[in-house]
């Protein structure tokens, strides 16, 4: 398949007078569209032009301005370069956005998050509670004007630490200084840690009505999780049930949350580096990847030849790793406990054993930096990316085929039971293997190009029917693809400089904004970065593939069984690091 | 035939199983021990490994490789009478450039000048807070921090350490990462010998 080609021009100044401008600052790009003409443009982006895909709505304070900006990123699932639209609101409260839920549902939670992380009101979204912080909690946290306790300074690093740094531990200063709020109202005694009744209401709207005539049955709402095994972390999901019979659902999250927008943004740019491992803790050479690239289209630097292809590398040793875990859990979730998932760990490990030998570290890599990578792959851990790539692997894949996918047991349990079609897909702005499960061939290694992908022969894994069986195969067929991927690497990496740039541990950044995205193994992992030339990011927005694919899990599911809801959220393949931030 | 793939599938598992007994005997008599021996866990963490896989932590440990990073040190030379040469000039690109903040510097003045003196009075990291990025070690200019392959630090209190703890010689450091060393050690000659070159030059 070839690249898609881009044709036609958007051009909305000329299609909507007077509604829409284009964005004139420097570094910024795309069209600022009246708050009051919204969903009228919105509609016209989606059906006229053909952006089906809605990948990021993004909220940020422009303090010093007064204003509150809502940028939206929209893509079109057959390719090519996205369309930028964004609404600027007065920053005075209630700050309020129409809701374009109608248009794309995708924006579901990402609206809530920037309701509860900014205090952005949409008005029109049918559900707006907080989604990542909980109910009652008084504030925005990332608005500019909002401190967290312990609050030292807006930006690290910090004055105490150099030169005259005494130890000092963040509980022995008052945590009640003058940085902790209360609502004007709060009473300690009547406190309720949690009010729920906004959950148990929104529930309500999908209950199915007894037909009339039928047996009357009861409705019962069960609490799965915090703590349930097959959650896949600290995920909660409500469900109204009638028998087994799954009618209404919503996911609570937030349990892992700890703002890593907000700690991105008292970062240096190089800083933040490390605390993007810890967002999809199993892919984290795919974060890191995902974030420079972001920064350096922001820098405007080229990445060393040599760089690139270590980069690809690691990426695609990350995807084989992720999808074999994949496996391995999806059959813990099914109950066939730890003998396939203690396979797929004995390869992960060995792929693990190579991060580690290269960047120092098994999980947290920590292993790229702008222009390049930290360190040059050792010539014996080169011979054993060899040996695994192109000899264990391959032949490791082949065998998890044959233990696992004719077992006829496996087949009953994944054949025929729908996850999504296409059109529910893209709607709900799905991404990654569960997308291309139903049929569209959206991978962005091809369909926007990023890093040095144009360059290699492979074909984007696609199957057709969308159910569980096509979800579950996929993942071979990625992993075979990557496989190819990595084969022609090892063949065509140059010998060379592993970094464009001169190492420096403060990077100067040109004010500007930049949406970088990258394939990750479980969908479309983004960052927005905002610059206004200071050493540390103005705004740090993260995209995960985990938090937009959850938005369909209510669509998904109801009306299937809850025995099949555990291996349904299993096929969307969360990670809670990345999905609460 | 139903039943067909699930044999299929555990073919795979008994053929798993029966490795494991196979690779104990050949190992045998090979008269070479797999378990508890360096060649053991290296050839169990290879692309050759078969049957039983898991390394019995604490009574074996895995191999780390030069690079592994766990928590910082301060590396010191071994001057003349056991003297402790810090390398540490307490610049503070390391407390600048660490993530979570977590190092601590103070600096020594000179008590008659009030000049800064290249040494640090006291240099603190909290363990419980670094979070092995690695960052100190790989921007501090003069080699002096570096990161540390022990990695079984867990105690019952907080681990604040402070200068005396941190310090360990670089005759350690030479250890585990003798590459490293062996490289640092080669630049840090060149570059006396270009210094001693240019000042023999200027005297000239």
């Amino acid at each position: 398949m070839a690249t898609p080609v881009q044709t036609q021009t958007v051009d909305l100044v000329a299609r909507f007078p007077g509604m829409v401008t284009a964005d004139a600052r420097p570094g910024y790009t795309g069209f600022i569209v009246n708050k009051e003409n919204l969903v009228e443009v919105a509609t016209a982006i989606r059906d006229e032009f053909g952006f089906d895909l809605l990948t990021a709505v993004t909220g940020v304070d422009y303090l010093a301005e007064n204003k509150m900006e809502v940028v939206y990123h929209a893509y079109k699932t057959t390719g090519g370069p996205g369309l930028v639209f964004r609404v600027q609101v007065e920053r005075v409260d209630p700050v309020e956005v129409p809701s374009l839920i109608n248009i794309w549902p995708g924006v579901d939670f990402q609206e809530r998050e920037a309701w509860d992380l900014l205090g952005i009101k949409f008005t029109g979204h049918p559900d707006l509670r907080r989604i990542l912080m909980w109910e009652g909690y008084e504030g925005h946290p990332l608005r500019k004007d909002w401190k967290e306790p312990f609050f030292e300074e807006e930006a690290k690093p910090f004055k105490s630490r150099w030169p005259d740094g005494q130890h000092t531990f963040a509980e022995n200063k008052n945590p009640f200084r003058d940085n902790l709020k209360f609502p004007a109202d709060f009473d300690p005694e009547k406190f309720e840690v949690v009010n729920e009744d906004g959950l148990y209401a929104s529930l309500e709207r999908h209950t199915m009505k007894n037909e009339e005539g039928s047996l009357n049955t009861d409705h019962i709402v069960v609490n799965m999780g915090p703590h349930h095994p097959s959650t896949h972390g600290v995920l909660r999901v409500a469900v109204t049930l009638d028998g087994e019979t799954i009618i209404g659902l919503k996911p609570v999250m937030g349990y892992l949350h700890r703002n890593h927008d907000k700690i991105g943004e008292r970062n240096t740019y190089l800083q933040v580096i490390p605390y993007t491992d810890r967002l999809d803790y199993f892919n984290s050479m795919s974060n890191n990847f995902g974030y420079v690239t972001t920064v350096e289209k922001l820098m405007k630097i080229q990445v060393a030849e040599r760089a690139e292809y270590i980069r690809v590398i690691m990426a695609e040793l990350s995807r084989i790793q992720n999808h074999l875990i994949f496996i391995g859990m999806l059959m813990n979730d099914l109950g066939t406990m730890y003998t396939p998932s203690l396979y797929a760990f004995e390869e992960r490990e060995l792929v693990l054993d190579i991060f580690e030998a290269v960047s120092g570290a098994r999980m947290m890599c920590n292993y790229f930096r702008f222009g390049g990578v930290v360190r040059d792959i050792p010539d014996y851990v080169m011979q054993k990316i060899k040996d695994l790539v192109l000899e264990r692997l391959p032949a490791k894949t082949d065998e998890m085929e044959r233990f696992l996918n004719e077992n006829e047991i496996l087949v009953a349990r994944l054949k025929g039971i729908h996850v999504l079609n296409a059109e529910d897909a893209i709607k709900y702005s799905v991404t990654g293997p569960v997308l291309r499960a139903t049929g569209v061939p959206y991978d962005l290694r091809r369909a926007d190009p990023y890093s040095i992908y144009d360059r290699f022969d492979f074909d984007v894994a696609v199957r057709q029917n969308g159910d569980m069986m096509d979800n579950y195969l996929i993942r071979f067929d990625e992993i075979r693809q990557s496989l190819r991927i990595l084969e022609q690497a090892l063949k065509q990496i140059p010998q060379g400089p592993i970094n464009s740039q001169k190492p420096q541990y403060q990077v100067r950044v040109p004010a500007g904004e930049a949406y970088g995205r990258i394939e990750s193994p479980k969908g479309e992992l983004a960052f927005y970065v905002v610059s206004n030339g200071k050493p540390n990011p103005y705004r740090y927005h993260v995209r995960p593939a985990s938090f937009v694919n959850l938005t369909a899990v209510e669509s998904m599911c109801i009306g299937s069984k809850i025995a099949d809801f555990v291996a349904l959220l299993a096929m969307l393949d969360i990670v809670m690091g990345e999905l609460d931030r | 035939m139903y039943g067909k793939g699930i044999l299929k599938g555990l073919s795979v598992t008994w053929k798993r199983f029966w490795d494991t007994y196979t690779e104990d005997i050949s190992w045998m008599l090979r008269g070479k021990k797999r378990y508890n021996t360096e060649e053991g866990i290296r050839h169990r963490s290879s692309k050759d490994t078969k049957g039983i896989f898991t390394v019995q932590y604490p009574e074996e440990q895995l191999i780390v490789p030069e690079e592994f990073r766990y928590v910082p040190f301060l590396v010191y030379d071994e001057g003349a009478d056991g003297k402790k040469e810090i390398r540490c000039t307490s610049c503070g690109i390391c407390s600048k450039v660490c993530p979570p903040q977590c190092i601590w510097i103070v600096r020594t003045n000179d008590p008659s000048t009030g000049r800064p003196v290249p040494v640090p009075t006291n240099f603190y990291v909290d363990m419980d807070i670094c979070m092995n990025c690695g960052f100190c070690a790989e921007y501090c200019p003069f080699d002096a921090i570096k990161m540390d392959h022990d990695f079984d630090i867990a105690s019952y209190d907080r681990n604040v350490y402070n200068l005396d703890k941190l310090l360990k010689p670089a005759k350690y450091y030479a250890e585990i990462r003798p590459e490293n060393y062996t490289r640092e050690e080669e630049a840090r000659k060149a570059k006396e010998a270009a210094k001693a070159a240019k000042a023999e030059a200027a005297a000239a």
